[in-house]
């Protein structure tokens, strides 16, 4: 691995204890090799299309958005109820690759772990998963989801007790059990190659996307919004738009946790990103009501689409998104998780009138967490 | 000789205990310098740096911490120990001249594996886990010595000594010929003589750093029961 591999402009890298380097390079020859096998990518379809219910289907939303044809990319009808399942499945076909027979995985709103939880059940393989003490409480059900998987969820009670340090804890077990365990990444952070194969993993939303917005409209979208956490349902919707020089790329940051808008250059969780930090370097707290978005990195690919301009970062207050939430919900009969209620806040001030959101999220989960905005 | 390595976290107290340190037997002083998100260590460090953050313990700060330690210790080799985080933000060549500038004689970044950034001159960390061909990149890359982790884990204390860490010293020696010191996991005096007896070195840190806890005395007193351990091994 030389100290130029899997970059993105000057982000990325791997700055990673020593122990897991020959991890790492293990990872990315098995993801090459996977990457050239037709048989993996022949297992991976059948089970998206025969597991996890692919192709999503692309739904117009006329009643929330009257004066724009826009439509929403359905990740929410994946099972487990969001985008998360198209990452998890594919990683865990790799570790079956690798003989990994244990699989460690954070998760911040739930929905990565649940989806983790879920092919670790499908394939017999051993799973644990990390969680801040702070989001067990917030994502209740989602815990007991995990559990009735048969995983093991671990809390994580120092800190800020949210994604960040499940996150530092999950990398933390890797390094000790690197041996026999895979690290399940929920998002394209993290070091190399991480980022690439979540892209790669993900990007099945923007090539179905794409086809279905042409079969509808005759032509591409103007542009194509997406909220951004680590950023890992946006790459993947931007991965079928992103040599389209003509179709605008919009992600959503929550306001209080924008790493692209408000953060700077620094190194976090194995790779150099643009990072919610002070000037010498140490991590700032996040802060949103979704905790999918309560996270103080991004992935390294979006800082490089940042700064050469080919996408761009909005962001949206918790307020923004619970109107969203609650207009989506009425209009549509769609109920969106709280963290693609942050791109539909801004779809809809777009001045294009062919927009393309990625519903990246179903929002059972977040029902509690509203209901107690509105007392 | 062989040597003991002791780290300590920057800190108020930290020149007078690198001093106590280096009487009780210690031949270099890791000075650790703080990172909220330290991906290499266990619950011990991760608390002392937390504990660090919270007494203002910046970079700036750690640097003023190495120079007043270099005053009172003026004889005992000081190496900063960080993580890349921090001079990413300070500047990779200005982090190494002020460092330089304010008494360290190297640097050790824990999340910077052998290869990445190769002209900031550092003592580079092998793993059990590293392969020979990476046993051989981070000696050649090496400033001094190669610390080799005992362990596939975290820093802390641990009840018996890496059974990984003979095999590794093999491993190493067949590539190398600079003075191999072990650490991580390396709490008592037994385990000092154990990783002497294959060593060139030992390093302690969390159990040192909760040494700490009561005072110069009893950090001296710890470290010359190391120091002791490590004489009793015959030199080859």
């Amino acid at each position: 691995m030389t100290s130029t591999a899997g970059l993105y402009g000057g982000y990325g890298g791997r700055y990673v204890p020593e122990t897991l380097i020959p991890a790492l390079d293990e990872l990315e020859r098995g993801w090459r090799d996977a990457q050239a096998d037709e048989a993996f990518h022949a297992e991976l379809d059948e089970l998206g299309r025969t597991f996890g219910g692919r192709p999503t289907p692309l739904t117009r939303a006329e009643r929330f958005a009257p004066r724009k044809r826009l439509y929403l990319k359905r990740e929410d009808l994946l099972h487990t109820g969001a985008h998360k399942l198209n990452n998890a499945l594919g990683q865990a076909v790799v570790a079956r690759r690798l003989g990994k027979h244990r699989i460690v995985a954070e998760t911040g709103a739930g929905q990565h772990g649940v989806a983790t939880a879920t092919v670790c059940a499908r394939f017999g393989l051993e799973c644990v998963v990390y969680m801040g003490a702070d989001d067990m409480r917030r994502q209740r059900p989602n815990v007991e989801r995990m559990n009735l998987l048969g995983a093991e969820v671990r809390p994580v009670e120092f800190g800020t007790r949210t994604l960040k340090e499940a996150t530092s804890e999950a990398i933390r077990d890797w390094i000790t059990n690197v041996e026999t365990t895979h690290y399940l990444i929920g998002s394209c952070v993290g070091p190399a190659p991480y980022p690439e194969i979540v892209r790669e993993l993900q990007a099945v939303i923007g090539r179905e996307a794409r086809d279905q917005f042409v079969a509808a409209e005759g032509r591409l979208p103007e542009v194509v919004i997406a909220c951004v956490g680590g950023g890992s349902n946006a790459i993947g919707i931007f991965a079928g738009f992103v040599d389209d020089a003509d179709v605008r790329l919009v992600g959503v940051e929550a306001a209080e946790a924008a790493s692209l808008g408000s953060g700077h250059a620094a190194v976090l969780h194995g790779a150099r990103s643009s990072v919610l930090s002070d000037a010498d370097g140490q991590i700032e707290d996040a802060h949103s009501i979704s905790a999918g978005l309560d996270y103080p990195g991004v992935g390294p690919e979006h800082a490089w689409l940042r700064d050469s301009g080919r996408a761009e970062y909005l962001s949206a207050t918790d307020e923004e998104a619970l109107a969203a939430f609650r207009e989506l919900s009425q209009c549509e009969g769609i109920i969106p998780a709280l963290e693609p209620a942050h791109a539909l806040a801004r779809a809809r001030e777009l001045e294009e009138e062919l927009v393309l959101v990625c519903l990246s999220g179903r929002g059972d989960k977040d029902l509690a967490e509203v209901l107690a905005h509105d007392v | 000789m062989k040597k003991v390595v002791v780290y300590l976290m920057s800190g108020p107290e930290t020149p007078e205990l690198a001093a106590a340190a280096a009487e009780g037997g210690a031949d270099l002083v890791e000075l650790g310098f703080p990172f909220s998100d330290p991906l290499a260590d266990g619950p011990v460090i991760r608390r002392a740096a937390e504990r660090a953050l919270r007494e203002g313990m910046r970079t700036r700060a750690c640097l003023d911490c190495l120079a007043r330690t270099r005053e009172l210790t003026p004889d005992t080799p000081l190496v900063p120990m960080t993580y890349s985080a921090l001079l990413e933000a300070y500047g990779w060549e200005r982090f190494a001249a002020d460092a330089h500038e304010a008494g360290a004689s190297s640097l050790i970044v824990a999340d910077l594996p052998a290869g990445e950034r190769a002209d900031l001159r550092r003592i580079q960390l092998v793993a059990p886990t590293s392969t020979d061909e990476r046993l051989r990149l981070a000696a050649e890359h090496t400033d001094g010595w190669l610390y080799l982790v005992t362990v596939t884990g975290t820093t802390g204390a641990r009840t018996d000594l890496s059974p990984a860490l003979a095999a590794l010293v093999e491993r190493a020696r067949a590539v190398t010929d600079v003075p191999l010191y072990a650490g991580f996991g390396i709490s008592t005096p037994e385990h000092a003589r154990a990783a002497a007896e294959l060593t060139d070195g030992i390093v302690v840190g969390s159990r040192a750093i909760e040494v700490a806890e009561d005072g110069p005395a009893a950090l001296r007193d710890y470290v010359r029961t190391l120091r002791d351990a490590v004489d009793s091994v015959m030199a080859p």
